[in-house]
């Protein structure tokens, strides 16, 4: 097996992508785009009194609130230079993973989707003619991947009615002269460090690739199991990030292998991480990078992170030492810390919101994460209530009214709690109730006179996109980045100086806050222990986050970006199963080795599911190969003796010669060596008589 | 090691559907139905035949439940909360939610309407509930080590699963009730190709083939127009799950087609909540009905509403649905006492009725009047339409599934028995699969796969799979990706090459098969061959006696045409060689040496097929070795020949594996030594 980190991703809407060798065939685990650098360009300008050029950085005045006081707020300037005119102004292009672009696609036998964001660049593989994987993914993901690419396209179509179709394949910012132009920050995005990422730059798809890419998506249920080409067997489960996300399984045979991507143990929306079917298998790939990038933020002195990133005190030690138990580490793994501390997050951002409504501002929230948006839909408006306000809340995306209906019929992939809502005939999520009492309404897009209608403010919004440059919520920010009593919650990971540069100055409250998107550090020793590998793939970067202590029954081999490793075999067999019929067909025959007999095999190999078998050959055995294969020993000359008298063959031994003459019933003679006897008679029965005397005293097969 | 199932209900029978299956030391309890025929113990399962002492936590390793019809799942609550199973127990997400209203809606019919005492309460089937685990479609479930279970769809109704259940080698099917056709709103039964030892099927429709779906549902709603045009009211008893919303989704659309705007009703508020968790379990209905959630979820129907019971006798024409289907009871039946007498009214009946019940009586000729119980009489008078359309398979959807299958063995429940047993023999003799149609509190036993866990080396794989591995593989390399996948070892390929090998049986240790190279080394010995040798001299004039006939002529033209005295020796490619040698002027060896290609020429006649080599020193036959002997001493010379000028002696060498073909050219040789006896 040979691994390849092709991209260490970026948070949650960014996850990593990996290929793999895996018994001859070339697996990809997931195929994201980098939305974050849409960035570089220019939303779209709207309404005639706005001038991009008008507004420097340098008058930046944002409110930051921050919840954590642990953590002190930092404020980085960007470089002065960078101004709201220096974006390209251009339809925006977007960033796949670039070590991928290297690759010959062609060769891809497989594709792993593990989340809907890990399918948003799938299409950009499947509009080419080369490419012919076969590609999996749950059936939820495949269904919440789609609605999202349908809303890129869909944004897109602004930008496209605005600049015009694009004449040439390549675009004007492409071109050297101009990107010599552009600020060291942008042109970092663009080119990356070392100027490869250039080539990583494609025009977004169409509804139609996106549709045909959707057509070559093999979709599974929940842990159904499915078989590759007749050598492994994967099998998709829960990792709880969100609907549909899964953790996969892959078992061919000679090793199984589990894709542990960000998971999180206890949801407030999704199925919870399933850690326990992960269980038991030789190698992790351990793909949730989430803490990494949590570190880099504060290494690069970003934004501060409002919500708390204190870890509580955590008695680590204990947990290591103490009892071995499963039952333990169980409960350690899963408390419900996780889930409260993000409802308080939540309960947070409800306050800030009541706050701005009660001071007569709104309120806007371009989130990308489903799971976030479902749950402060329902926090929101419990807060409304009990607040005794009535504001509407509006949903503004082409595919809002579908993502919400079908987050309503897949309790398959809902937590517990939800699930307990189905039981009791109780919608799954709170929005049912709210679309019914008309308190949320959702729009497809703000030109429609229905929503003119329904306007009012103040009023909350969510809407795409999170980056700010596509869709609705480039015109609500123009609206009300100017009131400062509206207030602008944007998720962690945004990098939000940059993103508001066209819209600055900006008087609105903004408020950015960070949602768990993987597994705490100090839960991923304890989890490693529990799924007992015996081998841990494990990212070099956070090699010293997580040390690997020597007590471990498991190894771990660390990985880097874009550099090839090769996983040893910890197998040398395959594992087989022999039927019963044939077993039965076995004339074992002792050795001189104590405790082990050897019998001769034949029978039909077939691959059953990942499973060799051996089932006895039908065709009759060809008398031939009854033959002797084989022998090894030597022949001792008085035995041999002996047996050729039971043959009615006589002779005598001349040990100087170390030869056997032979004068009965016939002249001939046999020569021992040490690797071989030689028998010379000229008379064929004589010599199969001697030849099957030989035989007897020797070992063979 | 055998397969047990032993039939605890729906033997040679419809009701308390329920067997348990003894796999590889699990005990798995299939279906926990109960009667809806009889009002005594024969309601439910006898359980005691599964434990004496009533532990049936350690004698059941799970229970599995298909779907949520009471004849599947009617003794569920009984059995964990009165007799007290507290084990796993598995079911799909609409069966755990669609069931307990099932059990309700039957434990409030026999309660509070037929005064019966309770078999158990609210609160025994939500613990009941709670100890169930909820399982999708084809998602493979671990139940302990041993055990995989897996759910596919069966149509039939909402949730409706066939259960798959594999402990180690040996692997069942149960199917529950299932569907091959795809209705309103649920799909076809859908099922994997697998390798089974048992298939336990329903068999309800055991002989009846069915036709078009359509041309029924088309009977159907011109019964019912016609009936309420004519101002008469309609009574549908039906479940208030599965058929009441697949009959509503026919409906509305008719009405909606139609423009009709005759109120149909639904008779409590449980089948309106029913169509709540039908709308969020879409995803478990037909692929159309499932495309269309996101704009109009098909199970929110525009023309129904609630029904009040001072409606019954409102004026003017309705539908109605009402619970218990087979109007064993409960509000049906009270509808039914007030408009059956009306002859502008209609009853629609489902396909089939449990002996016993009214609808039964119904279905059995046109009975005039009806007693309802000893002393309720009925009259009536109105007209009756037997709904053809069932979501049960037919005897065709069957024979299909079980071809489709080929398990090792059948097992048939759940059908009626004189039309079991003529399934029983079409499967039998058309499919060659033998059949069982045990009797209630029958067992069945029946043989089961195992397999022998061994190991296999890597070129015992290679090998068995492909012989010519190792040089397809290389020419893989260069080639193009599509000849590179077709290579790789480990494909399926149409042909399946002998696998040939050695197993190593180690008592301490797993059993072992490797290639024949590898087994010496593993046992740390070195091989010891047996050779065959023999010298013979032969007169070498006897050789020139030999004409080169026309199969020689080719390859020594040259030769012939020189006299073989001559020392310039035979003029192939080899004439090199041999001229060097003679140049030596060893005039004897030399024409030792061509008295070897004497030789080749003799035995290139003499024997046809087998190519030989010919070499400046020896012959080559496959292990087949000629050479000129050089030594009197030669250990090899058993016979003595007498010596003479022209004596050479040829020193054979071969190994067993060309004994055939040695023997042959020895007897050659024999012969040439035989001719030189009689010529000189």
């Amino acid at each position: 097996m040979k691994l390849t980190c092709l991209s260490k991703g970026s948070g949650f809407h960014f996850p990593p992508c990996y290929i793999f060798t895996l018994c001859e065939f070339k697996i990809l685990l997931d195929c994201p785009i980098d939305l974050s650098a849409l960035t570089i360009f220019s939303p779209i300008p709207t309404g005639g009194s706005y001038q991009a050029a008008d507004f420097h950085v340098s008058d930046i005045s944002m409110e930051d609130s921050c919840i954590s006081d642990s953590n002190e707020p930092k404020r980085r300037k960007i470089e002065k230079t960078l101004q709201a005119s220096d974006l390209i102004h251009a339809e925006p292009w977007y960033k796949t993973v670039t070590n991928l672009s290297l690759w010959d696609i062609s060769f891809i036998d497989f594709v792993l989707i593990s989340s809907p964001m890990g399918m948003l660049g799938l299409p950009f593989l499947t509009r080419n003619n080369k490419f012919s994987a076969k590609i999996y993914a749950t059936e939820a993901t495949a269904r919440l991947g789609k609605l999202m690419m349908e809303d890129l396209v869909s944004m897109q179509m602004e930008f496209k009615q605005y600049y015009g179709s694009q004449e040439s394949d390549f675009p004007q910012w492409m071109r050297w002269d101009k990107l010599e132009l552009l600020p060291v920050a942008l042109r970092k995005i663009v080119m990356g460090e070392d100027g490869a990422d250039l080539a990583s730059w494609q025009p977004l798809y169409s509804a139609e690739n996106v549709k045909d890419c959707l057509q070559k998506v093999q979709t599974l249920k929940y842990a159904e199991e499915t078989c590759c080409n007749g050598t492994f067997m994967i099998k998709a489960f829960s990792s709880g990030l969100e609907i549909g996300t899964s953790n996969w399984t892959i078992s061919c045979p000679r090793r199984s292998i589990v894709c542990l991507s960000s998971s999180i143990f206890e949801s407030a929306h999704a199925m919870n991480f399933d850690y326990r079917s992960l269980q038991g298998n030789d190698v992790i790939l351990f793909s949730d990078l989430s803490l990494l990038h949590g570190a880099i933020k504060d290494a690069y002195g970003n934004r501060s992170l409002p919500t708390s990133q204190a870890q509580p005190a955590y008695d680590f030690s204990a947990l290591r030492e103490g009892n071995n138990n499963e039952e333990e580490f169980i409960k350690s793994l899963v408390n419900a810390d996780e889930s409260l501390e993000e409802m308080d997050k939540l309960a947070f951002i409800c306050s800030h919101a009541i706050d701005s409504i009660k001071a007569g501002g709104s309120v806007l929230v371009p989130f990308g994460r489903l799971g976030i948006v479902l749950q402060l839909l329902e926090q929101i408006s419990l807060s409304l209530e009990s607040s005794n306000l009535k504001v509407p809340i509006f949903i503004v995306s082409t595919v809002a009214e579908e993502m919400l209906a079908f987050t309503n019929v897949v309790p398959e992939w809902l937590c517990r709690q939800r699930q307990q809502k189905l039981y009791s005939g109780e919608a799954l999520f709170g929005h049912v109730e709210l679309i019914k009492s008309k308190n949320l309404h959702l729009f497809p897009a703000i030109h429609s006179p229905e929503f003119l209608m329904m306007w009012q403010e103040p009023c909350i919004v969510f809407c795409p996109h999170w980056s700010l440059r596509l869709g609705p919520v480039v015109h609500f920010l123009r609206r009300w980045s100017g009131d400062h009593n509206s207030l602008l919650v944007l998720e962690q990971g945004v990098d939000a100086d940059l993103a508001l540069l066209p819209f600055q100055p900006v008087a609105m409250k903004v408020f950015q806050c960070s949602f768990l998107s993987g597994i705490k550090v100090e839960k991923v020793q304890p989890l490693l222990k529990m799924l007992q590998p015996k081998l841990v793939l494990f990212p070099e970067d956070l090699r010293l986050q997580i040390p690997c202590p020597s007590t471990n029954s498991f190894s771990f081999l660390h990985y880097s970006l874009n550099k090839t490793m090769r996983v040893p075999r910890l197998r040398n067999d395959y594992e087989a199963n022999l039927a019963t019929d044939l077993a039965f067909q076995l004339e074992p025959r002792r050795t001189n080795q104590e405790n082990m007999a050897i019998a001769r095999l034949r029978g039909k190999l077939f691959v059953d599911n990942g499973r060799y078998v051996l089932v006895s050959a039908k065709d009759p055995i060809d008398t031939s190969e009854r033959s002797i294969l084989m022998h090894w020993g030597s022949p001792d000359p008085s035995l041999l003796l002996v047996a050729l008298r039971e043959k009615g063959i006589h002779g005598s031994i001349d040990r100087d010669r170390s030869v056997l003459e032979i004068y009965e019933p016939n002249k001939a003679l046999i020569e021992f060596h040490s690797t071989h006897t030689v028998v010379s008679t000229d008379e064929k029965l004589l010599a199969t008589l001697i030849f099957e005397a030989i035989g007897s005293v020797l070992d063979g097969i | 090691m055998a397969i047990e199932c032993l039939v605890l209900g729906a033997g040679q029978e419809v009701g308390k559907s329920c067997a348990v299956v003894s796999i590889g030391g699990k005990k798995i309890m299939f279906d926990c139905g109960m009667h809806m025929g009889h009002l005594d113990h024969r309601r439910y399962p006898d359980f005691s035949l599964i434990s004496k002492s009533g532990d049936f936590n350690n004698a059941l390793t799970c229970i599995i439940i298909t779907h949520f019809h009471l004849d599947h799942v009617g003794a569920l609550a009984y059995f964990t909360e009165v007799c007290g199973y507290n084990g796993p127990i598995y079911m799909t997400y609409p069966t755990k939610a669609l069931a307990p209203l099932m059990l309700e809606d039957y434990r409030k019919v026999m309660v509070d309407r037929r005064g019966e005492e309770e078999q158990f309460t609210s609160e025994n089937i939500m613990n009941c509930m709670k100890k169930v685990t909820a399982v999708d479609l084809k998602q493979t479930v671990q139940v302990d080590k041993d055990l995989q279970i897996r759910a596919y769809y069966a149509g039939h109704v909402l949730g409706a699963a066939m259960f798959y259940a594999k402990v180690g080698d040996s692997a069942i099917v149960y199917t529950g009730d299932y569907n091959m056709t795809p209705d309103r709103h649920l799909g076809a039964a859908q099922i994997d190709r697998l390798q089974l030892d048992l298939l336990i099927t329903e068999s309800t429709y055991a002989t009846t083939i069915r036709d078009s779906k359509y041309a029924r549902e088309r009977e159907f709603l011109k019964a019912v127009h016609k009936c309420v045009a004519g101002g008469g009211k309609v009574l549908i008893p039906t479940f208030a799950l599965g058929r009441a919303q697949e009959l509503c989704i026919l409906l509305d659309d008719y009405w909606e087609r139609m423009n009709l705007k005759i109120p149909i009703y639904f008779s409590a508020g449980l089948t309106i909540q029913a169509n709540m968790y039908y709308k969020m379990l879409i995803g478990w209905t037909s692929q159309k009905v499932k495309d269309s959630y996101a704009t109009q979820n098909a199970f929110d129907f525009k023309h129904v509403c609630s029904f009040d019971r001072s409606l019954i006798n409102a004026p003017g024409p309705c539908v109605l649905f009402a619970t218990p289907g087979m109007i064993s009871g409960g509000f049906s039946l009270e509808v039914f006492k007030q408009w059956a007498p009306s002859e502008i009214n209609l009853i629609t009946l489902p396909g089939y009725c449990v002996a016993g019940t009214i609808g039964h009586k119904l279905m059995s000729g046109k009975p005039t009047k009806i007693y309802v119980d000893k002393d309720t009489q009925v009259d009536v008078r109105c007209q009756i339409h037997q709904l053809s359309f069932s979501p049960h398979t037919d005897a065709k959807g069957i024979m299909d599934l079980v071809k489709f299958l080929s398990p090792k063995h059948v097992i048939l429940v759940h059908g009626e028995k004189p039309k079991m047993a003529t399934l029983k023999g079409r499967i039998q003799s058309e499919l060659q699969i033998p059949c069982y149609d045990p009797a209630n509190n029958d067992t069945v036993h029946i043989p089961s796969t195992q397999l022998v866990k061994i190991d296999a080396t890597e070129t015992f794989i290679l090998n068995s799979l492909n012989p010519n591995f190792e040089c397809l593989k290389r020419s893989s390399h260069s080639e193009s990706k599509s000849t590179n996948t077709d290579l790789l070892p480990l494909k399926q390929r149409k042909e399946e090459p002998v696998a040939k090998g050695i197993l190593i049986m180690d008592k301490t240790k797993r059993a072992k098969a490797v290639h024949h190279d590898e087994l010496l080394p593993i046992l740390g010995v070195e091989e010891h061959t047996i050779q065959f040798a023999y010298c013979f001299s032969v007169n070498v004039d006897s050789l020139l006696l030999i004409k080169p006939d026309k199969h020689s002529i080719e390859l020594s033209e040259a030769s012939a045409s020189s006299p073989i005295t001559e020392s310039g020796g035979p003029s192939n490619t080899l004439s090199q060689s041999t001229d060097s040698s003679s140049t030596k002027n060893e005039l004897p060896f030399s024409d030792k040496h061509s008295s070897l290609h004497l030789l080749f020429l003799k035995l290139s006649n003499d024997l046809v097929g087998p190519k030989i080599q010919e070499f400046p020193d020896h012959l080559q036959l496959e292990s087949f070795h000629v050479s000129i002997c050089r030594g009197n001493n030669c250990p090899y010379k058993i016979k003595e020949f007498s010596d003479g000028n022209s004596i050479v002696s040829f020193c054979c060498k071969w190994s067993l594996a060309d004994e055939k073909l040695a023997w042959r050219v020895i007897s050659v040789m024999n012969d040439l030594e035989s001719l030189t006896v009689h010529e000189l």
